[in-house]
């Protein structure tokens, strides 16, 4: 019997009949996120300028300061003093944060220079900041857990801005132990997830379309024109 | 009083910097600098290859 | 004919509505792909080639080895409870009226004491007694009342910043108590490296918190004059920069600018008010798309008729 309704009236019952928060969740996402605009294969033509490539050479850069981090990981904080394969990851671990920030400072000029937070985009935008800010913190714990003459030195210094602000007592950037474990595992999973959301939502609003677009673009008009004419 | 500055080894010969007034910027970091202006100016100038499917 | 207030609106509708004119054809893996390898090689080659420094850290033992008569007359400093980090208020100390304050606002006492150093004990007596050297000094020490023990360091500092070079040798005799059989004898085991592992381990065998020694170090001149002569101290743009010739930090010129401007960098509270300012800017920066004027720079100057040239040509 249900099968003959849906088939004569051809609308979904599910989002009725389903209380689930399973199932709730899943048609949220769904609804705001479908597969094909997670994983488009075609984008707007206005989409064609090398701006638009700084982006992705953050998200690049990211994945390469992961994968070093990880192989620092597999020997220990000290190994990159000893061995000349472990100071070459090092290396790779400090161009990819080099060229991170590099490509990501570029990217948020071309943001702001294109006004990217219209159209409901201003959570993107947001979320743009604040990997920028966590990824400061992120670098820094970084430059904390060297165990050389610069850590040190950072070290000694960052505690009277830290101090200053009160948290001091419970961020000891002299304590190299809890720097270390705040750098390796909070902070990049706080990165990760911060940047995860940001992509979500340029894959949710689609990449913003030019300043005055709409207002003069002839298909964009007649479409609009005929929306209006019909009601 | 304390030891000369003589005593003490540097492990790293210090950077080059260039100061005007109270900017004092290493070469290292105003090269980063001027690389990234050059770099954004280049992608807003560039053409980028246009022309594929169009739908 | 359509009202202005209405195409006002449409605009601000349409920018938010999914694209529905030309579109081309877009490969988000190859795009991924080619971006991964391309970063890859120039992250791989600037490695390769510029390698990345790391200047050996100098501890307590290169310290008094380098320059013995500046460790000595920290440790006095340290031990009449004088020095930077035994006046530095919270979170180390109680001292009264060391905090970095912005008119009634006093952040840095909101930490309280919660990582106490007490430097006479634990950069001084406390390791001595570990490494059961200078028994008597001790124990004259431990004897004396406090009054006494600042009557004590604060002649023998004096009398050290009058000798030539500072040397300990050098001098003249007064009442010094046993401050320079302690300070002497805390030089001798830094010299000989005993005294990096005894303060250290005043954590615990494992103690990975180097909070004492760095705070030691930074007491005297020798680790702050190499961090000087690296530029990498405050007034030179220090935040900034990199030991040797590499680049270093420079996403946070504006945090070092601060610093650089006297009649910020000379405040007392120059820490409390660079980090709030820095906090501030942060937070305009996440909202612009809220702050008038700000938010409408990009259509006043339209560096957006450049990026988009060939949609605006196409029209």
């Amino acid at each position: 019997m249900s099968d003959i309704d849906q088939v004569e009236t051809g609308t979904p019952t599910e989002a009725e009949t389903d209380h689930t928060w399973t199932g709730r969740t899943r048609r949220w996402v769904l609804k705001r996120l479908p597969p094909d605009k997670l994983l488009p294969n075609t984008q707007p033509s206005y989409v064609a300028s090398w701006i638009y490539v700084f982006g992705m050479g953050a998200i690049a850069s990211l994945l390469f300061i992961i994968a070093s981090g990880v192989i620092l990981s597999l020997n220990g904080p000290m190994w990159y003093h000893l061995s000349s394969l472990g100071h070459f990851v090092n290396s790779v671990h400090l161009w990819s944060v080099e060229f991170f920030f590099f490509f990501m400072v570029i990217h948020l000029w071309g943001k702001f220079w294109m006004a990217a937070w219209r159209g409901n985009r201003v959570l993107t935008w947001i979320t743009g900041v604040v990997s920028f800010a966590v990824s400061i913190v992120a670098a820094f714990t970084g430059y904390l857990v060297q165990t050389n003459f610069d850590s040190e030195w950072i070290a000694f210094q960052a505690k009277d801005a830290i101090n200053a602000t009160g948290i001091g007592a419970w961020f000891n950037v002299t304590n190299f132990g809890q720097m270390f474990m705040w750098h390796i595992l909070l902070l990049p999973i706080a990165v990760i997830v911060i940047v995860a959301l940001h992509i979500v939502l340029v894959r949710m609003h689609g990449v913003v379309s030019p300043i005055d677009a709409d207002e003069t673009d002839s298909q964009l008009i007649n479409k609009e024109i005929a929306h209006v004419e019909t009601h | 009083m304390i030891e000369t500055l003589a005593a003490v080894t540097a492990a790293d010969t210090p950077g080059v910097f260039l100061s005007w007034g109270i900017f004092s910027i290493q070469l290292g970091n105003l090269i980063v600098i001027v690389a990234m202006f050059a770099l954004f100016a280049l992608a807003l100038v560039i053409p980028f290859p246009g022309n594929r499917r169009q739908k | 004919m359509l009202k202005p207030i209405d195409l006002k609106r449409r605009k601000a509708q349409l920018a938010a509505r999914p694209w529905s004119g030309a579109e081309r054809e877009y490969d988000l893996f190859k795009e991924l792909t080619v971006g991964v390898v391309v970063v890859g090689l120039i992250v791989v080659g600037f490695a390769a080639v510029a390698s990345s420094p790391d200047e050996a850290p100098v501890n307590l033992q290169s310290w008094a080895n380098a320059q013995p008569a500046d460790f000595v007359a920290t440790a006095t400093a340290e031990l009449g409870k004088t020095s930077d980090t035994a006046t530095y208020g919270p979170p180390y100390s109680t001292t009264k009226g060391a905090t970095q304050t912005l008119g009634a606002l006093d952040l840095q006492s909101f930490s309280g004491t919660r990582i106490p150093i007490d430097t006479a004990a634990d950069f001084v007596t406390t390791p001595l007694h570990k490494l059961q050297t200078e028994g008597p000094a001790l124990a004259a020490w431990n004897a004396a009342s406090s009054k006494q023990q600042a009557t004590w360091t604060g002649n023998y500092g004096t009398a050290l910043s009058k000798a030539p070079g500072g040397k300990p040798s050098s001098v003249k005799s007064g009442n010094y108590g046993p401050v320079p059989a302690l300070t002497g004898g805390l030089l001798a085991e830094a010299q000989r490296g005993a005294l990096d592992g005894a303060i250290l381990s005043e954590g615990g065998l494992f103690n990975t918190d180097y909070t004492r020694s760095i705070l030691f170090l930074g007491d005297g001149t020798y680790f702050p004059n190499l961090a000087d002569a690296q530029h990498l101290t405050g007034d030179q743009w220090g935040v900034m920069n990199e030991t040797g010739s590499y680049p270093g930090q420079s996403w946070l010129w504006l945090f070092s600018f601060w610093y650089q401007v006297p009649a910020i960098g000379n405040l007392p509270n120059a820490d409390l008010v660079v980090v709030g300012l820095m906090l501030f800017l942060t937070l305009l920066l996440a909202l612009v798309p809220f702050i008038p004027g700000l938010r409408a720079i990009p259509r006043l100057i339209p560096v957006h008729k450049l990026i988009w040239r060939d949609y605006y040509k196409r029209r």
